[in-house]
């Protein structure tokens, strides 16, 4: 009788410290993974996506759902083949709660194969692989960003209903360039256009000559790409000096003139993309999200920049529903999906696989900014092809 | 593929070739001929494209302006730049293995990405065509050819010839032909083999500047641009023949002409064709299309 009243004791003893043992855990700072691109092609997009998520912190105080919070940083470099070390030393050396990241969309697979696998909460700020809210879905994997085919489909169905008939697309021959151009593929010809022509060339080539000539000798309707980064700049450039831009209009992907006007110049003039954010939305969540950008960091933010803000919006809702006990996933999630996420770019709710249903607009290029000339399609859902969740 | 497009894409090969040629001919300088594997050569031309870009407004407020005086500007300072590194970095490395020489080149590249991150950030910046070379040619019924892409086309043709001529026709060449043969036999024979290497050494990174500065317009500036451009530059040079400035130029043309046809007719393979060609050039002639002599 004394031993079971001993032992009821000891056990009574051990719960009441495991108790105040996951307080502690709780009032403790959450630790969050950052892997973000810091240097390398992509340096400046991871900094945008950091400033982006760090001003919501500073505008909740320094508090997410009522935690402080401790960041450890990992440079992805954009390497693919780093990524699984990367996000290992992240989950399993330094136990973060949360990973955020990144911009490369083969990095991005390599980090939700391990959240899926350990169950972190993933954030996805940036890289559109259809997979990550396709096949690799998961109940603790969200995207604040788009799909690479959200931009692609948008394109196609403006493009259909401008009565334009035969289009040649060129891209680079991965996975970002494939998805955004079967998603314009796939609404362009449901709209009754054809395309005649697919061009692509290898990452990250960018010698274009060769396939400006066969654009020449094909004589499309227009050109629908995709390109980013300093291969936009020299593509926009190349289409110009080729005096393709006077005969065959070109569309893309709104990466085509993002965070690139400056340096594409003259050329630019007149494109029409399309993306989930622009300049000149005009609403009062813009207005104040771009003045407190600037005012922090004496720089205009980007897509990248709204990205990052509402990353950090989406752990802060779901911390919220949870008291900040980030192992309650299903309330979590639960709690992100009813949530109506009041971003910059227009509030948008997510999908059940994760990604943003949102409106993506109609740009058009003039004097260095992409300028907004409407909704290119309205609360536009992933199809989330292969998902089972 | 009609007979005028057929032209025009073979323009494009002509072209690419000789671009290739541009950048790679620095590294036929110091890797063929100093036999120093340098990974570093992109970022050499990372700077020249850097230099484009920053230098031009600096000197048309000191000078006054002008396309031609920033390439020289651009020059001097790539001359004393390589002249230093070649002192304080390379010159330590004639005798080491190849493995120290791409680990310490290695790690100048990372330390060049660094500083210019530092010095100009990470953003991607266009460099404008200078006005006199900004106009542009009909070409068939719809496209038009850029005047400055055959501008460049030329400043390879006189670089390639101007080397040619130095190596074969000059006493210095003849000294650095000799000194890469056998360095200590030139030294025995009364030659400063340190300060001839310094001097090449300078020349093959005022070279590789200088390709990045001429052909910043059309290829625009962005982080990482050396690392792009680095593999190629290899390839070019094992092709063509460690240290033969003929066997550069020739390796340089036959990838434009593989590169260009194989995107248009060939485009699955697009990025591998160049490989397989290198492949079966060195399984023809393991040294290369003309080893150096």
């Amino acid at each position: 009788m004394k031993s079971i009243l001993f032992r009821t004791t000891l056990i009574a003893a051990a719960a009441a410290l495991l108790s105040t043992a996951a307080f502690a855990q709780t009032g403790a700072k959450l630790k969050v993974g950052l892997m973000l691109p810091y240097t390398g092609t992509y340096a400046s997009l991871g900094n945008a996506i950091e400033n982006g998520f760090k001003l919501y912190l500073t505008e909740q105080g320094g508090k997410i759902g009522g935690r402080e919070i401790e960041f450890v940083k990992v440079d992805d470099e954009s390497d693919p083949s780093k990524a699984t070390d990367n996000v290992n030393k992240l989950v399993k050396r330094d136990n973060v709660d949360v990973l955020i990241g990144t911009v490369h969309s083969g990095v991005a697979m390599a980090m939700a194969k391990v959240a899926k696998e350990s169950g972190t909460i993933l954030i996805v700020p940036n890289a559109g692989a259809d997979a990550v809210t396709g096949a690799m879905c998961a109940p603790n994997i969200f995207r604040s960003s788009f799909s690479n085919w959200q931009p692609g489909y948008a394109m196609g169905e403006v493009m259909a209903k401008k009565g334009i008939k035969k289009v040649a697309t060129i891209t680079w021959k991965y996975a970002a360039g494939d998805e955004t151009v079967r998603g314009f593929k796939e609404a362009f010809e449901k709209g009754g256009g054809t395309v005649v022509k697919e061009l692509n060339l290898p990452f990250p080539n960018v010698e274009f000559q060769a396939l400006l000539t066969d654009i020449a000798a094909t004589k499309p309707d227009a050109v629908f790409t995709f390109f980013a980064g300093g291969g936009a700049v020299k593509f926009v450039k190349d289409y110009a000096a080729a005096g393709l831009k006077k005969s065959i209009p070109l569309y893309g992907s709104g990466f085509l003139t993002d965070g690139t006007l400056d340096a594409q110049g003259a050329d630019a003039d007149g494109l029409f993309t399309a993306l989930h954010y622009a300049d000149g939305l005009d609403t009062p969540k813009d207005k104040s999200f771009r003045l407190a950008y600037a005012k922090a960091y004496k720089l205009q933010p980007d897509v990248y920049a709204v990205q990052g803000y509402d990353a950090a919006q989406i752990l802060g809702i779901g911390l919220k529903a949870v008291n900040g006990d980030v192992s309650k996933k299903a309330e979590f999630a639960k709690a992100v999906e009813a949530a109506k996420i009041d971003s910059p770019r227009g509030a948008f709710s997510l999908s059940k696989a994760h990604n943003p249903v949102q409106d993506i607009y109609l740009r058009q290029v003039t004097g260095k900014e992409n300028k907004l000339v409407g909704v290119a399609s309205k609360a536009l859902t992933d199809p989330a092809r292969g998902c089972k969740m | 593929m009609d007979i005028s497009t057929f032209l025009i894409q073979c323009l494009n090969a002509l072209q690419y070739g000789l671009l290739l040629f541009l950048v790679a001919s620095g590294l036929t300088l110091i890797f063929g001929i100093m036999g120093v594997i340098n990974l570093a050569h992109g970022s050499f031309y990372m700077m020249g494209a850097y230099m484009a870009y920053a230098l031009a407004p600096i000197v048309a407020a000191t000078f006054g302006g002008g396309f031609f005086a920033t390439l020289l500007v651009g020059v001097v300072l790539a001359v004393i730049m390589g002249y230093v590194l070649e002192w304080a970095f390379f010159s330590f490395l004639y005798e080491r293995e190849h493995l120290q020489q791409v680990l310490m080149t290695y790690g100048l590249i990372l330390v060049f990405e660094e500083l210019r991150s530092l010095l100009v950030g990470d953003e991607v910046h266009g460099v404008e065509v200078p006005p006199f070379l900004a106009g542009t040619l009909p070409l068939g019924e719809m496209m038009t050819y850029p005047i400055y892409r055959l501008f460049i086309s030329g400043v390879c043709l006189l670089l390639a010839l101007g080397m040619y001529l130095v190596f074969t026709r000059t006493r210095l060449g003849m000294m650095i032909r000799a000194g890469s043969a056998n360095r200590e036999m030139v030294q025995s024979l009364g030659i400063d083999i340190k300060f001839l290497y310094r001097v090449v050494f300078a020349a093959g990174m005022a070279i590789a500047v200088l390709a990045g500065m001429v052909a910043a317009p059309v290829s625009s500036v962005y982080p990482g641009m050396g690392d792009t451009v680095l593999i190629i530059c290899f390839v070019v040079v094992v092709i063509g023949g460690i240290g033969s400035i003929r066997g550069a130029l020739l390796a340089a043309l036959l990838i434009g002409l593989v590169d260009t046809f194989g995107k248009v007719l060939l485009p699955q393979a697009a990025g591998v064709l160049v490989y397989v060609m290198m492949a079966l050039i060195l399984l023809w002639k393991p040294d290369g299309l003309f080893k150096a002599a």
